[in-house]
């Protein structure tokens, strides 16, 4: 059974498509990935599934709820994090997840099981306004407090922007753990390499999705050769690099240009027709699922 | 309603845990009333009187012996120049000029057509210019008639009598203090709950609010009631400073007062509510606020009555609700006027608050 299923769902703001007759559906207990870059229209996906705003066209469904008929009942049934910290800054921890959990008319202690190993982790600060809290435990507490109303459906807008690297690895951990009590959640991340965690993800951009798979099998799907290549003059190898015959693509990845090899390439004339470079390095790389990105971007 | 007394709590948690709003909302009215009818009279006091005699009779000194003694006017010089006099007075240093004129008391009794007195008054600053005449007027006439009355056997009576009802020592202050009333009530529950409702839009966190299943009109009334009562708080705290500090008593029943209060704050906070919908940011509600504000504080009739407005302003008026309740505060005040016989200001009061809120609820998408 599908969790969340959304059909040829469109928003867009005057004249800006934020989103386009996207689709794509998450089964029940998956921990779904949206990854694409700033402005790919990630926030008003949550935004619409969320009922926070209407859509221009399209349906979707939540949990049996269509977002525009039942948004009510979708309301209890899901928990929404937004991408910016947004509880309470005067109240205190304790007083922020108490006044949630009473808005959604239940109590701490009933959802204490459920959100115990996050709030563990914020519980010495239990008295502490919500407004003083360091970057990753305002995540924590608002990730208790999207929790505490026991959601089916958990929506995560980019909640580990702005966290340093070991928080986001405990964060997914934390992520990992939620889905032994059967709930679905939906993640999105600008961080091509946080993909890797999500049971299946779908790459999008520009308000599309370019493609939806597990992130293996997107990796398996990645049907070209890839090479790193490297000089000291990195600027004027990757414009001569490009022109090379059989050179589909080339451009900057870290500390090694990667090059994406077409059928006809051949890394002997590769390396003959750049023999004035002295000092190029070429090797064989494996494609992360940036590359794939790239790819797809590109078609 | 669990939901309802809880959201009620956070808002009187927020608004304790903000250092500046609970020392605004006990100090603000109590600073109001004490000071504002201090410093916004428009008695006239200290009008500067030169007089140019140019008759120096017993008559012309009489007047200004009575002129000396006024306590409104401070007598300045006696001269016999007009024109060093209108020097003076272009310089500012006197506000009104006396001329007696020669003979004036041989020509006074006698003559058909007596020599007359003239009076001049600088009237850049219109009232003190209209109220420095009428005083000099009413104190030479008095001399005038002393005058008359010892010298001819009829004795003469005053010919007018004024008996100024309701605020029978015409004190400014009496119709201020309603005035100052309403403008805590525009400040505190028509500022207050609009900057709250915004500063959830700017802070995010109506955004998580937006996702739980509360209704928006819970919401709503759960934002709105902290201010009622706080509205509710500084009405009988003005009161009770209009009473120790000015003896300002109502004449009519304080239940109207209060009846007209819930009113005056629903309209208000409905629409202020209305204005918070509109805008994004605290800056724009401030600014769009301060339109209103200015607009309802100058024609609404709280500073000026609105009789001496020209016909069009006072047509437009009628839809300002501030014009209602001021009416209701200074007739209740000062004439003791019942709910009945105010019933259209009532009446008026509450199609406004219907109408704000109304607009409220309909202007208050559940989106950003």
């Amino acid at each position: 059974m599908n969790a969340i299923e959304v059909h040829n769902l469109s928003k867009s703001y005057g004249k800006l498509h934020a989103l386009t007759d996207v689709s794509f559906s998450v089964e029940t207990g998956e921990l779904f990935g949206i990854i694409g870059p700033d402005g790919a229209g990630k926030t008003t996906l949550f935004r619409l599934l969320t009922t926070l705003i209407n859509p221009d066209s399209g349906s979707a469904i939540v949990d049996n709820c269509d977002i525009a008929k039942d948004y009510l009942s979708i309301r209890s049934r899901v928990g929404y994090m937004p991408g910016r910290f947004s509880l309470y800054p005067d109240l205190t921890v304790e007083e922020n997840l108490k006044f949630f959990a009473s808005l959604f008319g239940t109590t701490l202690d009933a959802s204490f099981d459920l959100i115990a190993p996050i709030y563990k982790q914020i519980a010495p600060f239990s008295s502490r306004r919500a407004g003083k809290l360091s970057g990753g435990m305002k995540q924590k507490l608002a990730l208790s407090c999207a929790l505490i109303h026991r959601p089916k459906v958990l929506f995560l807008d980019e909640p580990t922007t702005g966290v340093d690297a070991v928080s986001r690895s405990e964060f997914w951990d934390m992520l990992s753990n939620l889905k032994n009590h059967n709930i679905t959640i939906l993640v999105s991340t600008p961080y091509m390499d946080e993909a890797s965690r999500c049971n299946r993800i779908a790459l999008c951009n520009e308000g599309r999705i370019l493609g939806i798979d597990t992130p293996d099998e997107i990796m398996r799907s990645f049907d070209k050769q890839l090479y790193g290549i490297k000089s000291s003059n990195m600027y004027s190898l990757l414009e001569r690099a490009r022109k090379v015959e059989g050179v589909e693509d080339c451009y900057p990845f870290g500390e090694r240009h990667h090059l994406l090899a077409g059928p006809s390439f051949d890394i002997q004339m590769f390396t003959a027709q750049l023999n004035d470079i002295r000092d190029l390095d070429i090797v064989r790389v494996e494609p992360t699922i940036e590359d794939m990105f790239i790819k797809l971007m590109k078609q | 309603m669990r939901a309802f007394i809880v959201l009620v709590q956070k808002e009187f948690l927020q608004i304790k845990r903000n250092s500046f709003l609970p020392r605004l909302i006990i100090a603000f009215p109590i600073l109001v009333m004490l000071l504002m009818p201090l410093i916004m009279t428009m008695d006239v006091r200290n009008v500067n009187v030169a007089v140019v005699d140019l008759d120096r009779s017993t008559t012309s000194r009489r007047i200004e012996s009575h002129i000396e003694a006024s306590k409104f006017l401070v007598l300045t010089q006696v001269s016999a120049e007009y024109q060093s006099a209108l020097k003076e007075l272009e310089q500012g240093a006197i506000d009104v000029i006396v001329q007696i004129p020669e003979h004036f008391e041989r020509d006074m009794m006698a003559v058909a057509s007596p020599p007359r007195i003239s009076i001049t008054a600088n009237a850049v600053n219109a009232t003190k210019g209209a109220m420095g005449m009428q005083y000099v007027m009413q104190t030479i006439a008095h001399s005038l008639n002393e005058l008359r009355s010892t010298k001819s056997p009829a004795k003469f009576s005053d010919m007018i009598t004024v008996d100024n009802r309701y605020n029978p020592t015409l004190n400014y202050r009496h119709y201020m203090i309603p005035a100052l009333m309403i403008i805590l009530f525009i400040l505190i529950c028509g500022f207050l709950p609009a900057l709250s409702i915004v500063g959830e839009k700017e802070s995010g966190s109506i955004e998580q609010i937006n996702v739980t299943p509360l209704s928006r009109l819970t919401f709503t009334l759960a934002k709105l009631t902290p201010y009622w009562l706080i509205g509710l708080f500084v009405v009988t705290v003005a009161m009770l400073v209009a009473y120790f500090a000015y003896g300002l008593v109502p004449v009519g029943s304080v239940g109207a007062i209060y009846l007209g209060a819930i009113l005056f704050i629903l309209t208000i906070s409905g629409f202020s509510l209305t204005i918070a919908n509109f805008s994004e940011t605290m800056q724009q509600t401030m600014f769009v606020m301060f339109f209103f504000i200015m607009i309802f504080m100058l024609m609404s009739g709280l500073l000026t009555p609105v009789d001496s407005m020209p016909e069009w302003a006072q047509k437009f008026t009628t839809i300002l609700p501030p014009r209602y309740y001021v009416e209701i505060l200074r007739s209740v005040y000062l004439k003791g006027s019942s709910i009945a016989e105010l019933s259209t200001n009532f009446i008026a009061l509450g199609s406004f608050a219907l109408i704000f809120n109304t607009l409220a609820a309909i202007t208050y998408k559940k989106q950003a």
